[in-house]
């Protein structure tokens, strides 16, 4: 069956502040969703909302993920159900390897599961690893490394997409992960996505900029304005952005821009 | 100068601390209850050959001249020694000791590699087990039981004993030296390489135990050797544990000691330790302290010749009410002399640690390279860590820095790893272990490893007021 993450009218505010204001949004196993509008409008508020961040607190509306509320789910829960966040910032964890901590996430899922479970084998999950690190062109000494700590802004993005290859979700919010990076970092991010979007996984692809779009190639393209979405098209709504910015959507829906 | 004094963020600075109840006397007696007579009993209870005898008398005189420190003595500000009813405290090795449980298998398995050259249990003052390495003994290594060596090897023991540490130091050296109950002697000739690890456990199952250890190595000699002190779990009579631990590491002598503490919730430690480091000497020290209810200890590495190499890695977990205070001391007392220190600790509930570290540099000692660092990691609001550096550099050039961290849990890092698929207590043990990380890189033992991780775990893992 496929999974469907709805979002129905969600609200949120952050320290008393309404950012969301009503977001309506379907997104299915299987499909690529980009998410685009200018800076402030709301859209990584929405990327963490859908996780659980404490600090957003949801005023009004329902998220359904495979028929569960998910706003009822505390974050950890939220992704054993099958939902991943590629962070714009990702934190450094000092002293946890990326290897440590892949495995102590993938022990958590099966414990889940299975309360009795022994957790992976190491040499079934060494080969795991090195698979999705050599799918992703990742350098194997990035296994050892501490999670985050001292990478690049590269490397850190390239360690988000490492964590979903190896968590395998069902719906993977991106947020800004093209943002920060060289071109060539990009291409390398977005071929990754593209090798993980599939029958299996739907996306939701958070962007300032039309430029990892060249990359991936979204099914929807949806605009944010003032909190809530105001423009969905097909592809070339994308390209439309690029050529005439995001001028003209502030001034057709003028009254929400200076919501 | 060249003087190099980096500070990591979030300095934590001494605060003076005033209060009335810092002025309050001390229930009386604020003292021992022993007598004369009472130290010539556990002198002939335990044997002393005539000359250790006279130093336990002469320590004895000393410990009565020394007053019980106070709030007010520098070094005992922030560990109050009022609550303890000093007065009741029995003279163990007087009093029989029949129907002690034996020292618990899990602390005699090795903790370094599967062989060990040797290991000794004493269990409440009295030798429990013993087996050590015949080929050792035939290169004229010591390792066995102090008494034992205060006889036998009466030259040795006399020529080195107080070398380190001595009765004067304190009232709690004087204390473990003049009511000495038990202790370990390991002697390593000239030369000498012990390929496999030795291992005591002091079991300080008794109602007050006074320990020594004493560890000397010649010249070019080496070894590794694991000490712990422990005493049964679940305890609940307050009880005394004074120590010495006298560590002498000769001209291009190499030692690796490691020093476990898992005493019972119930017992009050203090302990003066010190090493000395020869020329070219390598020490390689691990603390780790996971039990007590209070703990002082002073440990203090004094390198007295050129070249000499000292490091100190000490790893603390407090829990419940544990007071654990750390007072270091690094001395640089001859040129081309380094030295590395890196305590960490984690705090939960209400308990409360202490670090105050010193890098010393004496004039002329050149060229000398110190450094010092205390993190402490706080898992509750009510739990406190005070960190204290310090440096004294009397020589013009040299390189010191050091460093003092107080810092939480942060709530976005937990946030990270939950969004992952990690329940929020294994979350916060993964940050935990993290934190831990570069001390047990600098360990490299993995039974000692092992041990120091279900220690976190099971603290973790502990239900109580957390949070």
């Amino acid at each position: 069956m496929t999974s469907v993450l709805e979002i129905r009218n969600l609200h949120v505010s952050v320290a008393d502040k309404p950012i969301l204001k009503g977001v309506n949004l379907l997104v299915k196993q299987g499909e690529v969703h980009a998410l685009m509008g200018p800076n402030g409008t709301g859209k990584s508020t929405l990327a963490y909302t859908l996780m659980g961040h404490p600090l957003y607190v949801v005023t009004g509306g329902q998220v359904i993920f495979k028929g569960v509320d998910l706003l009822e789910l505390a974050p950890d829960e939220r992704s054993r159900l099958g939902l991943f966040l590629a962070f714009q910032y990702p934190v450094a964890i000092p002293g946890v390897s990326v290897a440590n901590f892949l495995r102590t996430a993938l022990n958590a899922r099966r414990r889940a599961a299975n309360p009795a479970d022994k957790g992976i084998p190491i040499p079934e999950f060494r080969k795991l690893l090195k698979a999705k690190m050599d799918m992703l062109q990742v350098s194997h000494d990035f296994a050892g490394r501490y999670l985050n700590d001292g990478f690049s802004g590269g490397e850190k993005k390239r360690a988000e997409i490492l964590q979903m290859a190896t968590l395998d979700p069902e719906i993977a919010v991106l947020d800004e992960t093209d943002s920060g990076l060289d071109i060539d970092a990009l291409r390398i991010v977005a071929e990754g996505v593209n090798k993980l979007a599939g029958p299996n996984m739907g996306a939701l692809v958070i962007t300032h900029y039309q430029r990892i779009l060249n990359y991936i190639k979204p099914n929807v393209v949806h605009i944010m304005l003032g909190g809530q979405i105001v423009e969905s098209g097909e592809a070339d709504l994308a390209l439309h952005l690029e050529e005439r910015g995001y001028d003209w959507v502030r001034e057709k829906y003028q009254e929400k821009a200076e919501a | 100068m060249m003087t190099d004094v980096v500070a990591a963020p979030r300095p934590v600075y001494p605060r003076t601390i005033i209060t009335t109840k810092r002025k309050a006397e001390p229930a009386a007696p604020f003292e021992l209850k022993f007598t004369d007579a009472d130290v010539k009993s556990l002198s002939a209870a335990c044997k002393d050959p005539a000359w250790l005898a006279r130093r336990r008398r002469a320590a004895w005189k000393l410990y009565h001249s020394i007053p019980m420190p106070r709030l007010n003595d520098e070094a005992w500000r922030r560990t109050d020694l009022r609550p303890f009813k000093w007065h009741e405290a029995e003279l163990s090795a007087l009093n029989a000791s029949a129907g002690r449980r034996p020292v618990p298998t899990a602390f005699l398995k090795p903790l370094v590699g599967k062989e060990q050259g040797g290991q000794l249990a004493i269990n409440g003052g009295k030798v429990e087990s013993r087996h050590f390495d015949a080929a050792l003994r035939r290169k004229g290594v010591v390792f066995t039981d102090f008494a034992a060596a205060a006889v036998k090897h009466e030259a040795l023991v006399k020529k080195y004993m107080g070398k380190a540490v001595k009765a004067d130091e304190g009232k709690f050296a004087a204390m473990a030296e003049s009511l000495m109950d038990s202790g370990i002697f390991l002697y390593v000739p000239k030369n000498v390489e012990v390929a496999l690890p030795l291992h005591s456990v002091l079991w300080a199952s008794a109602q007050s135990q006074f320990t020594r250890v004493l560890v000397v190595l010649e010249e070019g000699a080496s070894v590794t050797y694991v000490h712990e002190l422990a005493s049964p779990e679940g305890a609940t009579a307050p009880t005394l544990h004074a120590g010495i631990v006298e560590l002498v590491v000769g001209k291009n002598a190499s030692l690796k000691f490691v020093e476990l503490q898992s005493l019972g919730l119930n017992v009050w430690n203090f302990t003066h330790e010190r090493a000395i480091a020869g020329a070219g000497a390598k020490l390689d020290w691990v603390f780790s302290a996971i039990g007590s209810h209070v703990t002082k200890n002073f440990s203090e590495i004094d390198l007295n010749g050129d070249g000499g190499w000292g490091r100190m890695s000490g790893f603390y977990f407090a829990e419940g009410d544990q007071h654990l205070d750390h007072d270091t001391q690094q001395n640089h007392n001859a040129p081309h002399t380094t030295s590395d220190l890196l305590f960490k600790g984690a705090l939960r509930d209400q308990s409360r640690s202490v670090w105050q570290g010193m890098i010393y540099v004496a004039p002329g000692a050149q060229k000398a390279d110190g450094y010092q660092a205390n993190r402490n990691l706080v898992l509750s609001k009510s739990a406190r860590a005070d960190s204290i550096p310090g440096l004294e550099i009397l020589a013009d050039d040299v390189r010191c820095t050091h460093g003092a961290t107080v810092g939480q849990l942060e709530e976005e890092h937990i946030f990270y790893l939950m969004s992952r698929g990690v329940p929020r207590p294994e979350a916060q043990k993964v940050v935990v272990d993290g934190f831990f990380d570069p001390i047990m890189q600098r360990i490299a033992f993995d039974g000692v490893i092992a041990r120091l991780k279900k220690s976190i775990e099971t603290k973790m893992a502990r239900s109580g007021s957390g949070e």
